[in-house]
């Protein structure tokens, strides 16, 4: 770039981004220099300033001494029940969603436009509608109160969403291919494995960091659906965040709220671009 | 019984009817085409012998099997696609062999027979790239090498060509016409392009509005075209069509009586027709010292030739002359044909009179 384009409406451009990035960062920088303060120096006040000394000791202390309700165990069983959650809730519904919209766009039978539809309206309703019902579907299956049963519903609900984001993808992409293959001899999952996944990495990708932030960060159903022993992280850091000691530890809350947040954080740092690119990628070049 | 027989095929979606009855017999190593403007339902009949979409009535057999309801991996045909239909994921060598691996064809094998197809078409050097990589005309080859890598009973063709640039068109065109004299395999290829039809085929379907109108030889179809229709559709410039009502001698058109030939005539007599259609090729005339007088309205040189313009008392009329033309846009000319060149049809019927 010349210096003459380094003119007045790039440095008011800059600036104003500048300005834009640093509102937006501000309660991030918050949280992590109160997470590493010490009490004292938070009830000195000043929000912004540095630590002092660098004490991990809230973090520790989030992960497995902080009380939630009577339980003092710290954010880590939840950290866990999360993990244990997310991964096959969001591999199975993927997986679903990623066969679904194969059959929706290629393989299109008497009423599939329906079927799709219906499902569609699954992406707009309120899931709260479906609290009660589910909660008995899940009694009477005997998997309410347990992760199993966590895993259903994010899985149930996760799958409208998925099926559209697959559904939409592979209309992109050519009939002929899909016939192409069936001429040289294969079958619906031959063509599936060999010929469509190879061209889904940017729908694959995105659909997995939307159904990972989607369950992670859940708090409804995670509160309604769950047991004493199969509460995820979300519901975890509210009752931390809710449970009153004689002081308000504001460093604890803010290592656990750092705590159940990395992950998400960790794959848009990570995949990010990816999500950016898939949700833009146009059909596939052939 | 040929190497493909098509009987009493029809196709209806909810109340339209797309193939009305097609009846084709392709003999072994033929190369049929499929032509006709665009909803004439050739490229259904074409998934319909691929076995991508099933006829609402009728049977299509292949060889002596009647494969009408067999999945297409069971029918042992190879198609080309339109967009060529390349795996973008695997390279040359892989979409080559693809076909072979899905039917179990061991490894030795494979590699054996995707560097004979790869000599076969000159591509030998891009059998490690992603189809992305390669142009126009390589997708194209790579498409036809795995077509070719099965050696199947017959090869399908749906417009080949219609992505290419015309420069690379009438090269590929060539191609396939030497690939086919080399491998024999019977063929259908269809098409919305005369000159393709004409320069490829054995034997040509002209298809309009779900039915065959005329399935016969280049020369036939060009020299005696069964109907209006296919008179116009094939040959470039189209044939002239003169309107024209019977005399007491035989046709006339604007007053003035049309050459005609002793069995022209007698097909005329035979008739009941009272309105006629006159064609006339535009090679089949000639500008001269007699004839219709007429006035030149424009000119279209080629290099090689000119398509003249030319207005008579029976209509304009379009003729093909060698080199350029001297004579000026307006000067007065006269136009000659002999009776032999002309084709006449029935004017409301459309079907070929003599």
């Amino acid at each position: 770039m010349s210096p003459r384009s380094l003119t007045w409406h790039r440095v008011i451009l800059w600036t104003v981004l500048i300005l834009f990035a640093i509102w937006f960062l501000t309660p991030l920088y918050v949280m992590i220099v109160t997470s590493l303060k010490d009490m004292d120096q938070i009830r000195g006040g000043s929000l912004l300033s540095l630590p002092t000394s660098l004490n991990f000791g809230s973090w520790n202390k989030a992960w497995d001494q902080a009380c939630t309700g009577t339980d003092c165990g710290g954010l880590k069983p939840y950290f866990m029940n999360s993990v244990y959650m997310v991964v096959p809730a969001v591999a199975i519904s993927t997986t679903i969603g990623c066969i679904n919209g194969y059959v929706l766009s290629k393989w299109r039978f008497r009423g599939s436009e329906v079927m799709f539809a219906m499902l569609l309206f699954g992406v707009f309703m309120p899931m709260q509608v479906v609290l009660l019902p589910m909660s008995q579907v899940l009694g009477y299956f005997g998997i309410a109160s347990s992760i199993v049963g966590l895993i259903v519903m994010h899985v149930l609900a996760g799958i409208p969403s998925t099926t559209l984001f697959f559904r939409n993808y592979y209309v992109g992409l050519p009939d002929e291919l899909i016939k192409a293959a069936m001429l040289d001899g294969a079958g619906f999952w031959r063509i599936l494995w060999r010929v469509v996944l190879p061209l889904s990495t940017p729908i694959l990708v995105v659909t997995l960091i939307w159904q990972f932030t989607n369950i992670w960060n859940d708090f409804l159903y995670g509160v309604v659906f769950s047991g004493a022993d199969s509460k995820p992280i979300t519901v975890g850091l509210n009752n931390l965040a809710n449970t009153t000691s004689s002081v308000k530890e504001y460093n604890v809350d803010m290592a656990a709220a750092l705590i159940a947040a990395l992950p998400t954080l960790f794959v848009y740092v990570v995949a990010g671009k990816y999500f950016v690119r898939g949700l833009t990628a146009g059909a596939v070049k052939g | 019984m040929g190497a493909l027989t098509i009987a009493n095929v029809r196709k209806t979606f909810g109340n339209v009817e797309i193939l009305k009855g097609i009846d084709i017999d392709v003999q072994a190593g033929e190369f049929l085409i499929l032509v006709g403007p665009s909803g004439c339902g050739k490229s259904t009949l074409l998934n319909m012998i691929a076995g991508l979409d099933a006829p609402s009535a009728g049977t299509i057999s292949i060889g002596d099997r009647d494969v009408t309801w067999l999945p297409p991996k069971d029918r042992d045909i190879a198609m080309v696609f339109q967009s060529y239909a390349l795996y973008p994921n695997m390279n040359v060598a892989q979409n080559i062999a693809f076909g072979l691996e899905m039917r179990k064809v061991p490894k030795a094998k494979r590699d054996e027979a995707v560097q004979r197809v790869a000599k076969m078409l000159q591509i030998v050097p891009l059998l490690g790239r992603k189809p992305g990589q390669l142009s126009g005309g390589q997708r194209q080859r790579v498409a036809m090498g795995r077509a070719l890598a099965r050696d199947p009973k017959l090869f399908l063709f749906d417009e080949p060509l219609s992505n290419l640039d015309a420069k690379l068109r009438v090269e590929m065109r060539a191609e396939i016409k030497l690939l086919h004299q080399r491998t024999k395999t019977t063929t259908v290829y269809v098409t919305h392009d005369q000159v393709e039809a004409m320069t490829l085929g054995d034997r040509i379907a002209v298809m309009k509005e779900g039915l065959v109108l005329q399935f016969g030889t280049p020369e036939d179809i060009y020299a005696r075209p069964a109907t209006r229709f296919v008179a116009e559709f094939i040959g470039s410039p189209a044939m002239n069509m003169i309107p024209a009502v019977r005399s007491a001698t035989g046709a006339a058109a604007n007053g003035m009586d049309l050459p005609l030939t002793a069995a022209q005539r007698e097909s005329l007599q035979k008739n009941s027709a009272g309105k006629l259609t006159y064609g006339l090729r535009p090679e089949a005339a000639q500008l001269s010292a007699d004839g219709v007088p007429g006035t030149l309205r424009f000119t279209e040189p080629t290099g090689p030739e000119t398509y003249a313009t030319v207005e008579t008392a029976v209509g304009l009329l379009t003729l093909r002359v060698p080199g350029y033309l001297s004579t000026k846009v307006g000067e007065a000319v006269h136009v000659k044909w002999s009776a032999e060149a002309t084709h006449l049809f029935d004017g409301e019927s459309d079907k070929r009179i003599g």
